[in-house]
């Protein structure tokens, strides 16, 4: 028995491959569904699903980069410490200490503005295509969910480098939540609910009426965890209804 | 089951395995964007500048680039909406969007012979949506001045034109006539369209429609016939 034989049908290679390596329908059909990853697709599709030129990739292409930030994300949590004192210390630590520490923060910063106009494109694409039209109608809806959460993912990390770009570019975009009626101490009738500085919309983003450290904090959660586990959610959804709402949409 | 998959290869013709053919066309994908992300990672560091300083204002401060365009209508608008009211509306109308469109065709096809009202709409939105960005991050220099970019950012601007406010009533005035207008006249031009989603998704579409060119309308006055407000109260002013 060749050592190849010996290995592929040793007990443990069968317990995790349930199936083997001929090419047969049977065998390319459990490739799908024996396999947690894959099973996300159908066993078998229309050839027109399969154009490149009708979806170009984009929303795959959008989740790999959600993949791509998850990878480099955790490895940049290593060496980042979400603090004024050290923020942006750990920036140059990562630049002129850390073996490939440049190369991470770069992957993370461009995958991270790649998804954003992945994401707007994959939009495009779908209205162009009239993919939201029933039976998609809800699942156009949780797109547009993960369109926000993609968007308020990038702007949370835009504050970790706690640079003078990170900075200021928090507090124009902060200072628009100060002017939401009713709820931000500069909007409208923010008086009828005695709003003020020290408690309206901006000072829940913030943590602070300025950005401080308690925003980095609150960024720094926001953007590891809260809002990778909302997108991963709303993901999840969205991929199961692509499948369940009749696969990716093709001409009827 | 088993029907089904009988059922879609009747009407489409060839059924193939998503592995390997649908499989291998994504691992494409994934190797050929890895490749790409690799060498703009190589070749290009992310910004950073000095240690973030509450004391020193960044002139002009930007937000992130896809925010930049809602910056660019703070122009023309109070904050309350260009920061608040606009940003939301999209997301709104984003959301509506399948719920107002009754319009059966150009399922899983590029056609917008059988969507003519749609389309336009839509790419009219999602370009103005681009073009305020390319503004805003390209075009605009200290203090929020609009520079070209071959235009020095040391010279200073000359002062703008007065800006001048509509008068409360006539402001009034031109706002309700633009959605009274712009309600009724689709209604009576495309009444099968009206019958078909009814007064209230009638009203719901196109009161974001008109909102949308509402913004681009004041763009315009602000521009070309420098108006600040189209109505001012003590609370608000639009």
């Amino acid at each position: 028995m060749s050592l190849f034989k010996k290995i592929t049908e040793s007990q443990i290679w069968r317990s995790i491959f349930r199936h083997r390596f001929e090419d047969t329908p049977r065998n390319r059909a459990l490739a799908t569904v024996s396999n947690a990853f894959l099973h996300l697709h159908p066993v078998t599709l229309p050839e027109s699903a399969l154009r490149v030129r009708f979806t170009f990739c984009l929303g795959g292409l959008t989740f790999f980069m959600f993949l791509v930030e998850t990878v480099t994300g955790i490895l940049l949590m290593f060496y980042y410490r979400p603090v004024t004192e050290y923020a942006y210390l750990d920036m140059k630590l990562l630049e002129h200490t850390v073996r490939f520490g440049m190369f991470l923060r770069n992957m993370h910063r461009w995958a991270g503005h790649a998804m954003v106009i992945l994401v707007m494109l994959h939009m495009l694409r779908v209205f162009l295509t009239g993919s939201y039209k029933p039976p998609r109608e809800f699942n156009w809806v949780v797109g547009v969910c993960l369109l926000v959460t993609t968007l308020l993912l990038s702007f949370t990390g835009y504050l970790l480098p706690w640079d003078q770009i990170a900075l200021w570019a928090i507090t124009v975009g902060t200072k628009m939540a100060g002017a939401t009626p009713f709820l931000g101490a500069d909007g409208p009738f923010h008086e009828w609910l005695h709003v003020h500085p020290g408690n309206d919309m901006r000072f829940f983003l913030l943590g602070d009426s300025d950005v401080s450290g308690n925003a980095l904090l609150r960024f720094y959660v926001l953007h590891c965890v809260l809002l990778p586990v909302v997108g991963g959610f709303l993901m999840f959804v969205h991929f199961w209804r692509v499948r369940k709402d009749g696969g990716i949409s093709r001409p009827l | 089951m088993a029907e089904q998959k009988t059922l879609k290869t009747q009407e489409t013709g060839q059924e193939v395995f998503a592995f390997p053919d649908l499989v291998f066309k994504e691992l494409l994908a994934m190797v050929a964007a890895t490749i790409v992300l690799t060498v703009w990672a190589v070749t290009v560091d992310a910004p950073l500048k000095g240690i973030a300083d509450p004391n020193w204002t960044e002139n002009p401060a930007k937000a992130p680039w896809y925010f930049v365009g809602l910056q660019e209508v703070l122009v023309y608008f109070d904050p309350w909406i260009a920061g608040v009211s606009v940003p939301l509306l999209i997301i709104l109308g984003l959301a509506a969007l399948p719920y107002v469109d009754p319009n059966p065709k150009g399922i899983g096809r590029y056609d917008f012979r059988d969507r003519k009202l749609v389309v336009p709409i839509f790419l009219f939105g999602y370009l103005l949506w681009f073009g305020l960005i390319v503004v805003g991050q390209f075009l605009r220099g200290p203090n929020w001045q609009f520079y070209w970019p071959w235009e020095d950012w040391a010279v200073p601007k000359p002062a703008e034109p007065a800006l001048v406010n509509f008068p409360n009533a006539l402001g009034l005035a031109a706002i309700s006539a633009f959605f009274l207008l712009g309600l009724a006249v689709p209604a009576l031009l495309g009444r099968n369209l009206f019958r078909k989603i009814g007064l209230l998704r009638h009203v719901i579409a196109w009161t974001l429609v008109l909102l949308m060119f509402g913004v681009f309308g004041k763009i315009i006055l602000r521009l070309f016939f420098h108006v600040k407000y189209l109505v001012t109260t003590p609370y608000f002013s639009i």
